[in-house]
């Protein structure tokens, strides 16, 4: 099936001056999380709420689901959930009431939206706290019992702006997990986030966005890839062994053989003469691996350790957008972002 | 830096057509929403009773101060006083207590639930209607505490029990009418203490400058003449006539044309202009 779910054209939205978004051309294929990524302030949330029908486009165009937005705005209403920290539930009501209000209001008779509400507070862990005031709730369940809120007719389409923002990693994998349900159940899913790993996690295409307009869009791969290939880094002791060339030197010559590219040194330091230098090659195969070990035991050539590195979605951002994406949260950073194969020399 | 667009666009997808949703359903529907919305707010006023202190001192408070305070200069005596006063403070508290709606409304269109409920495929009428509908509520609690602190006090109104809650229920239809004035300024206005501001500065001299409190042929000819025309005069004339003697005049009838005109005006500019605000 080659349907989108999201076909949007030129968006522009402008508020005085400034140029919220200038310009954003999305394609979402139906039944795939689509990650939009870019940093506070980049028109991410502009771009949402045009495409939900909250704010309408000063220019371009967007069909959701075959839908204009602008001319078939309740179609569009009808087919789709909102998430984010603008579109939440009401604070002075219990979970409960919050879920029974929007059963109703989508025609639900209260018996029925009853039985939802108990039904979504179930499916979302949230049966204890139904009865409590949500003031008192944390903010995995807020997020939780937001997006319970936009699930009830179980739209084809949901979108989430933001739904880990904030939240400690253990509650973010719990969202995480909630998402590819929702994928695997046939929904499509527009999220978007500052968080790189996020979209690398979730994400089957992510488009990425700076100053309201798209910089890049691809897979995850796509756009590691565009930044550059994988690289090689060799790590050898700079002392020279008795009668031999220095190791820096011999494993540069085999490296140089095996890929054809001259390796870029960087002195690790260390206490006077147990320094050691990294040698780093873009590397087009990792089947090269293998050469690059072999001919370094050939040349009898002693290293301390070698890895192979992909540029994380960091890279790739700093490397479109000239900047790193802003206000990343320490405690949501996921160590094992770049895939990594240590060989212990 | 180039726009690195990595792959082209996936080849000419007719994007076909979702399953219509069903249609809105019309005017049925708007009124099950708006009765859905409704029971939010009254499941609000019931969270958080507090903000019914103004429905409920404000009859008891100003209906002994003013009948005490004004009383034997005007009409000689307390007792006296009581035919007339009553039905002015009725009319003079709970056609004020709309503000609160207005107010509101205001806060309440800067919390994020208001974006869902724009995000839902509801009639665009539902939140307003459904707010002004919970609180009548508050008008129905200031009319009864109002009629009761005039009873307790000694009024005793000649019309009869079925005058009087007709009067208490026209006093109630109109400050509903009067409270999507409130909700228009709440829409269009940037701050609620910003709407506050604006409907007091409307209602006081509207209430204040009308016969609910003196008789209007004691006051000089040019003010003489806005009392007369002061719509606030008419329905309080219409809730005297009806609460004292039990005959609705023509009063009766100029209110309620009055009214829904307010209604048939302000209801559509007030949708409007939350519509604009989506």
């Amino acid at each position: 099936m080659t349907t989108n779910a999201i076909e949007a054209t030129g968006l522009v939205k402008v508020f005085g001056r400034n140029r919220a978004v200038d310009g954003v051309d999305l394609t979402v294929p139906t039944g795939s999380v689509y990650g939009v990524l870019g940093p506070n302030g980049a028109g991410k949330t502009t771009t949402i709420k045009m495409l939900a029908t909250l704010l309408r486009p000063d220019g371009g165009s967007a069909r959701v689901l075959g839908h204009d937005v602008v001319r078939e705005p309740q179609a569009v209403r009808a087919l789709i959930g909102v998430t984010g920290q603008y579109a939440s539930v009401d604070e002075d009501m219990s979970a409960t009431e919050n879920l029974v209000l929007f059963g109703r209001l989508l025609g639900l008779s209260t018996r029925a939206a009853r039985t939802k509400a108990v039904e979504l507070l179930e499916e979302f862990g949230l049966s204890d706290a139904a009865r409590r005031p949500l003031k008192q709730f944390s903010g995995g369940m807020r997020r939780r019992l937001d997006l319970a809120a936009s699930l009830i007719a179980r739209p084809p389409l949901i979108f989430l702006d933001e739904p880990t923002t904030g939240l400690d990693p253990r509650t973010r994998n719990q969202m995480w997990d909630t998402v590819r349900r929702l994928v695997a159940e046939g929904s499509t899913v527009l999220l978007t986030t500052q968080y790189l790993d996020e979209a690398d996690q979730l994400a089957d295409r992510i488009a990425v966005i700076d100053r309201g307009q798209v910089v890049a869009e691809g897979t995850a791969d796509d756009l590691k890839r565009s930044v550059g290939a994988q690289a090689l880094q060799v790590t050898v002791p700079t002392t020279t062994p008795p009668g031999g060339a220095p190791p820096a030197d011999a494993a540069a010559r085999a490296l140089a053989a095996v890929t054809g590219h001259d390796a870029a040194r960087t002195a690790l330091g260390g206490p006077d003469a147990d320094g050691s230098v990294r040698l780093t090659v873009p590397l087009e195969s990792p089947d090269h691996v293998a050469d690059v070990l072999l001919r370094l035991r050939e040349d009898r050539v002693d290293i301390l350790g070698l890895s192979l590195s992909r540029p994380s979605l960091d890279e790739v951002f700093l490397t479109l957008t000239g900047h790193t994406a802003e206000q990343q949260d320490p405690e949501a950073e996921n160590p094992n972002e770049t895939p990594k194969v240590q060989v212990p020399a | 830096m180039t726009a690195a667009t990595l792959t082209t666009a996936p080849a000419a997808p007719s994007p076909t057509s979702a399953p219509v949703p069903p249609p809105a359903g019309g005017v049925a529907a708007a009124a099950r929403q708006s009765v859905a919305m409704a029971w939010r707010g009254l499941v609000k006023i019931r969270r958080t009773p507090e903000q019914l202190f103004d429905v409920t001192l404000q009859p008891i408070i100003f209906t002994l101060m003013f009948t005490y305070i004004f009383g034997g200069a005007i009409a000689g005596s307390v007792q006296d006083y009581l035919p007339t006063i009553i039905p002015g403070i009725l009319v003079q508290t709970v056609i004020t207590t709309s503000v609160v709606t207005g107010t509101q409304l205001r806060e309440d269109m800067d919390k994020g639930v208001f974006d869902r409920f724009r995000s839902l495929p509801i009639a665009r009428i539902a939140p307003l209607a459904g707010a002004l509908l919970a609180d009548s509520v508050r008008y129905l609690i200031a009319t009864t505490l109002t009629i009761v602190m005039g009873l307790i006090m000694g009024w005793r109104p000649g019309g009869g029990v079925l005058a009087v809650v007709g009067a208490g229920l026209l006093v109630m239809f109109v400050a509903w009418a009067v409270s999507w004035i409130w909700a228009f300024v709440g829409m269009i206005a940037r701050t609620a203490s910003s709407v506050q501001g604006i409907s007091m500065l409307i209602m006081f001299p509207l209430t204040f400058l009308s016969n609910a409190f003196v008789p209007a042929d004691t006051l000089p000819g040019w003010l003489r003449s806005f009392v007369q025309v002061n719509p606030v005069s008419h329905l309080v004339t219409a809730v005297r006539e009806l609460t004292g003697t039990g005959t609705a005049t023509s009063e009766v009838t100029w209110t309620l044309v009055g009214a829904a005109l307010v209604v048939v005006v302000l209801a559509p500019l007030a949708v409007r202009a939350y519509m604009r605000k989506a």
